[in-house]
């Protein structure tokens, strides 16, 4: 067995193995055949809305494993991440936008319908070859990984990292979300790219071609964790760490530390690049809203939550607060932004590693008495010493 | 007094100079943390550096580590490197290690893997990423480990040793990068009496195979050391000497007591 695949099969316990297959058949059979096979009505009928909503999950649990490789091992806080994540969406909504053809309300079988509506007579340069579907894949990957690039390298050759590395991603973020939002930058202005009709020629309606989609997110977002999980397992996962807790140290002991935090960097980004292509065909839309500053905040707050520095808690993280703000949303839709900030408030004081940190503290029973003779402390505390 | 000091030769082409500041001159907004300093280190040396506070120690490391750049001077390593231009990371691949004054250590690593990484070697990212612990190079931590009194402490966390262990565990990581010069700033800052004499028993050890710089104010650590000693002083050497002779120096006992 070659190096490689030795280290594979080394870096994660037997029961984590256990733990990933199991996850991996129930998404790939046992979820597809409740809902193609089972009809509805039955107990055990998955609606496609929920088949479709936890495949958007799973394209924010790569989202968040993409943040956690920089922010938990790296130490790298990107509030820009959305960057990444909607250049993805954007590559991925141009091919899709292109399949459209004669389907659109214009009926022109060259140009999109925005395009029609701002008179233009061809598509411009940068929209050439998101006809093929390999094209817009090569760009989902290669548009944010070079962004990423260019960016890192600029920050991380000039030693910018900490607060001042987060406040210059957050202004990337905020400068794509102005251009994307101009009609005459050629991505649909506000509206974004919709009405989508179909991906590799299936329909984006029918119950198969959402299956679908959500077995693919599945798969990339396995397949995203074992990447993550081989990097941080390696000597170049101990030097981030290493670069995250003592950067001069590193420095000292010869290490390149741009080099390294660059490479992660931009395979975050192209991380990042993938999750969001995943994440327009299931919900059919891309537009500058994805580029908001608080849409990239609260990628770090599914990581924070979910717990920052383990893969599966990041994952987590962002299935869990994504239910909690499909349920807010639905039942109590003013609340949701107060209840997400009081997660992020809480978490952060009662939870500094999040649940995933906190759960083998609670199993112990003592974990627990101790968890909660602190929040009685903390409260004490705040009301002035009273005993 | 050197024979070539007493000629006059500058001895920057010596075969045994491994380092050699002339001239270096560093200010911070006007404060002059380097003043024309001129220094040299043999090969195989052991040496100690002490004076006040803002006598310019750090800074000199700094300088010769490539963390803070000179306004003037020359720094050379083995005669012919100038360190003036070059990076941190170039600098520690080429054999200087340094020990900062505050223990610095991977805190969320073992001790093992502060040791692994610290191990002489490939340093590029992809070297990195497929890198794997050859049975000599575990023979050599082992061999570390050894030296530095914390084979018990193997796969312990290194955020959990003691301040004195952290010192050593960094001195260690030094040790794991083969440098032909190691520059330890304060080694003994914090330390028990008792730490404090090993420590020192350890660095007289690598001396010999290793040129040692420390700096340090602890006079009895240095006495221990029993090495030569450099007084400095507002940013240049104020005495150099045994320790007995520059502790009767006037103008260091004036500079230490007076003022």
């Amino acid at each position: 067995m070659g190096p490689i695949s030795s280290r594979l099969i080394a870096m994660e316990s037997k029961r984590s193995w256990a733990a990933i297959l199991t996850l991996a058949v129930i998404a790939i059979f046992v979820v597809p055949i409740l809902n193609l096979a089972v009809p509805e009505g039955s107990l055990f009928h998955i609606p496609t809305f929920w088949v479709t909503t936890l495949g958007k999950y799973l394209a924010f649990a790569i989202l968040a494993l993409s943040l956690d490789l920089i922010w938990g091992y790296a130490g790298i806080l990107s509030l820009g991440h959305g960057a990444f994540f909607g250049l993805g969406g954007y590559a991925m909504g141009m091919y899709m936008m292109r399949q459209v053809g004669e389907r659109g309300v214009y009926g022109n079988p060259d140009l999109p319908d925005f395009m029609v509506f701002l008179n233009w007579d061809s598509v411009p340069w940068y929209w050439l070859g998101f006809d093929q579907f390999w094209f817009a894949a090569v760009m989902v990957l290669a548009v944010p990984g070079a962004l990423g690039f260019v960016f890192g390298w600029l920050a991380f050759r000039s030693r910018i990292t900490g607060v001042y590395f987060s406040i210059i991603s957050q202004a990337m973020v905020y400068a794509f979300m102005l251009a994307f939002f101009r009609n005459d930058m050629g991505f649909g202005g506000n509206n974004g790219l919709t009405d989508f009709k179909d991906l590799l020629g299936f329909n984006l309606q029918t119950d198969g071609t959402r299956v679908g989609l959500f077995i693919a997110s599945a798969v990339a977002l396995g397949l995203a964790y074992v990447l993550c999980r081989y990097i941080i397992s390696s000597r170049l996962g101990r030097v981030l760490v290493a670069v995250r807790d003592a950067e001069s140290r590193t420095r000292f002991l010869g290490y390149r530390v741009e080099y390294y935090q660059l490479f992660v960097f931009t395979i975050s980004a192209m991380l990042a690049g993938i999750a969001g292509a995943l994440y327009v065909p299931q919900v059919g839309i891309i537009n500058p809203s994805e580029f908001t500053p608080a849409n990239s905040i609260e990628i770090v707050i599914w990581v924070a939550i979910g717990g920052r520095g383990s893969l599966y808690g990041a994952a987590l993280g962002a299935v869990l607060v994504n239910y909690a703000k499909s349920y807010f949303t639905g039942a109590l839709p003013e609340l949701w932004l107060f209840a997400l900030g009081a997660l992020f408030i809480l978490s952060t004081i009662f939870l500094p590693k999040g649940i995933v940190g906190t759960l083998p503290a609670f199993n112990a029973g003592a974990g627990a008495r101790a968890f909660a003779a602190r929040i009685i402390g903390r409260v004490r505390q705040n009301l002035g010493g009273a005993p | 007094m050197t024979p070539a000091e007493a000629a006059g030769q500058m001895p920057d082409q010596s075969p045994d100079t491994i380092l050699y500041l002339d001239g270096v001159t560093v200010s911070f907004d006007g404060f002059m943390a380097l003043n024309n300093l001129s220094l040299y280190v043999l090969a195989g040396e052991l040496r100690a550096i002490i004076g006040p506070n803002g006598a310019g120690k750090t800074t000199m490391m700094d300088v010769v580590t490539g963390k803070t750049r000179p306004d003037r001077g020359k720094v050379l390593f083995n005669g012919i490197t100038d360190l003036t231009r070059m990076d941190e990371a170039r600098i520690a691949n080429l054999g200087i290690g340094r020990k900062f004054q505050k223990p610095t250590v991977f805190e969320h690593h073992t001790v093992f893997d502060n040791l692994e990484l610290a191990l002489a070697g490939g340093r590029d990212v992809f070297q990195s990423l497929l890198f794997k612990l050859s049975g000599a190079q575990s023979d050599r931590i082992d061999e570390v480990m050894e030296i530095i009194a914390l084979e018990e402490a193997r796969f312990a966390e290194a955020g959990s040793l003691s301040h004195g262990q952290k010192q050593w565990l960094e001195i260690g990581m030094l040790l794991m990068q083969e440098p032909d010069l190691l520059l330890v700033d304060e080694p003994a800052a914090g330390m028990t009496d008792a730490e404090t004499e090993q420590t020192a028993i350890l660095l007289k050890r690598i001396a010999g195979d290793h040129s040692v710089v420390v700096v340090e104010h602890d006079m009895e650590f240095v006495r221990a050391l029993d090495c030569r000693v450099t007084v400095l002083h507002e940013g240049r050497v104020l005495a150099e000497g045994s320790l007995e002779k520059v502790q009767n120096d006037e103008t260091v006992i004036e500079v230490y007591l007076g003022r």
